[in-house]
């Protein structure tokens, strides 16, 4: 039995969402190999080697996948799969768009956003936006899986010594091409993988307000920063910002809610966080139910007050 | 050029579902269903394609139970123009819709089909990713803008950290975001218009796909319950917690 993991990555480093899905591997049990796909991207393949717990990285390396299109990345994990019992992807915006393509192709089920392996073909996993927890068996011969990251604590990024093996990477599909990327530019922690959140809802009323009170508070704390749907719809904060089960999926350290009432799939992304801050005016706010400290006040009082005090 | 869109027959977003208490699945009976909410925004997106005359016939398609009907009545209202229903009342995961689905393009041969990214019951968002790979075309998945023009697509591409903008060859299979537009209200007249527009109904062995289960849910449970904290009186006292009882700053 041995797994392999597809490695989320920028080229230079791999991402945290890649030891997580490490650690999901090794509770499945057997050899655990890591496939690093990109272009330039020995540093990446080299950083997969030090992550304890894999015993083999297989780097792809070419322009055809510079960009991680779907359709390559896919044939290139296909060129290796039968070498596998497991595929596993961070359930990040690149796996969940490249794993149920090598699924299908492979002729097998898919199960996604695993949190907790039972056993090498059973998982649980959250459905109804996380009001209910599956427990699924997969009855086909290869398990594709996409790893729901905060469900697993992170494998350590250094102390492994895996051996690097260099593979071709495939042509082009000719099907698909990059045209651009508009990234958005901030210095602060990635939401996914930040210690501390602060996030803000649609009691702020404005972007210029979002932006007023939350960044102070952001900053103060060294924190990333998050927004509720109702947030993100009215055009206060940008898309990538949205946590929920449509959005992000976050479990930090500590969680700040400010003027978020909860709707239920805002809690679905953030209820796993260790600690949870609600700031709120209305005492009835559902997001009361599931913080450890609640305080009944208006945000535009108490956010910078608290501030202050920190 | 034709445009498929897929449906699919949800609990209603508003709903929030219960656990049956044998721990065999969640309590469906007698709650609301709707169209999932992502798929709503796909039906709406290929319409104005057709408005601005970018395609020529939007073709709903749904696969379940009988009332999936209702279902594909509702996307006709928001503007598609027919309907197919491939009717089961087998459990049916990504892997056989998609088949499903590949089966009609087959059909159909349409330049585009949309989906939602995802649906809001099993949350899988596969079944885009598997049509593409079943029909060996292009991915534009999690879409919040779609250009159509000179037998490509451009689309706008909600990721990690930003967007991402890819142009895919057509025909293609393109998923929704919810950014990607704002559905219509349907109105009256158009719902009455709407039940007049053609249904045709397939069962999956009309169509030669073996849908069986690949996935068996052995068992569904309630979530781990967070319990609520406590409420603090001032910014000081919270201070105070995080620091000295939390640790956490």
């Amino acid at each position: 039995m041995t797994s392999l993991v597809i490695a989320e990555h920028d080229n230079a480093s791999i991402k945290p969402s890649t030891l997580n899905t490490v650690a999901a591997a090794a509770a499945i049990g057997g050899d655990v190999h890591v496939l690093v796909a990109g272009h330039h991207a020995g540093a990446a393949a080299a950083a997969a080697a030090q992550i304890v717990g894999v015993s083999k990285v297989i780097h792809a390396d070419g322009a055809t996948l510079e960009a991680g299109l779907a359709e390559n990345v896919a044939t290139q994990v296909l060129a290796i799969a039968s070498n596998y019992t497991h595929i596993l992807f961070p359930a990040t915006a690149n796996g969940k768009n490249v794993a149920p393509r090598v699924a299908a192709k492979l002729d097998v089920g898919q199960i996604s956003d695993i949190t907790k392996v039972d056993s090498a073909d059973t998982f649980e996993r959250p459905i109804y936006a996380g009001n209910a927890m599956a427990t699924v068996q997969s009855i086909d011969a290869v398990k594709v899986i996409t790893v729901r990251t905060t469900g697993f604590d992170a494998a350590a990024s250094t102390g492994g010594s895996a051996t690097v093996e260099t593979v071709a990477a495939v042509a082009d599909s000719g099907k698909s091409s990059f045209v651009g990327r508009e990234v958005t530019k901030n210095d602060r922690p990635e939401l996914t993988a930040a210690k501390i959140i602060v996030s803000g809802g649609r009691a702020l009323g404005s972007s210029e307000k979002f932006n007023e009170v939350m960044i102070p508070l952001a900053d103060k704390l060294g924190a990333a920063i998050g927004a509720s749907r109702a947030a993100v719809d009215a055009g206060y904060a940008a898309n990538d910002l949205q946590v929920g089960q449509t959005g992000k999926i976050v479990a930090p350290q500590l969680y700040v809610a400010c003027g978020i009432s909860g709707a239920i799939q805002h809690l679905a992304g953030m209820k796993d966080s260790k600690v949870i801050v609600a700031i709120n005016k209305d005492p009835e706010a559902p997001i009361f139910s599931v913080a450890d400290f609640g305080l009944e006040a208006d945000l535009f009082v108490a956010v910078p007050e608290l501030v202050a005090a920190l | 050029m034709k445009v498929l869109v897929a449906v699919k027959r949800v609990v209603d977003y508003n709903v929030k579902v219960r656990v049956k208490s044998d721990n065999s699945g969640v309590d469906i009976a007698n709650v609301k269903m709707s169209m999932n909410p992502f798929d709503e925004i796909a039906i709406e997106e290929a319409v104005r394609l057709r408005e601005k005359g970018l395609v020529t016939e939007v073709i709903a398609v749904s696969c379940g139970v009988t009332q999936c009907q209702e279902t594909l009545r509702t996307a006709m209202a928001i503007g598609a123009d027919r309907a197919i229903l491939v009717e089961t009342t087998q459990e049916l995961q990504p892997l056989a819709v998609a088949k499903l689905l590949k089966a009609l393009m087959d059909k159909e041969q349409p330049g585009l089909v949309i989906l939602g990214k995802q649906a809001i019951d099993d949350d899988c968002n596969q079944t885009g990713q598997m049509l593409a790979a079943l029909a060996d075309l292009p991915q534009a998945t999690f879409a919040s803008k779609v250009d159509v023009a000179d037998g490509k697509a451009i689309v706008t591409r909600e990721v990690d950290g930003g967007l991402e903008t890819i142009a895919v060859n057509l025909p293609a299979i393109i998923t929704t975001d919810l950014r990607l537009n704002e559905p219509r209200y349907v109105t009256l007249p158009n719902i009455m218009k709407a039940k007049k527009k053609q249904l045709d109904v397939f069962k999956p062995e009309d169509l030669g796909v073996d849908v069986a289960p690949r996935i068996k849910t052995l068992k569904v449970s309630e979530p781990a319950k967070r319990s609520a904290g406590i409420k603090v009186p001032d910014v000081a006292t919270l201070v105070d917690k995080l620091k000295n009882v939390a640790k956490v700053i």
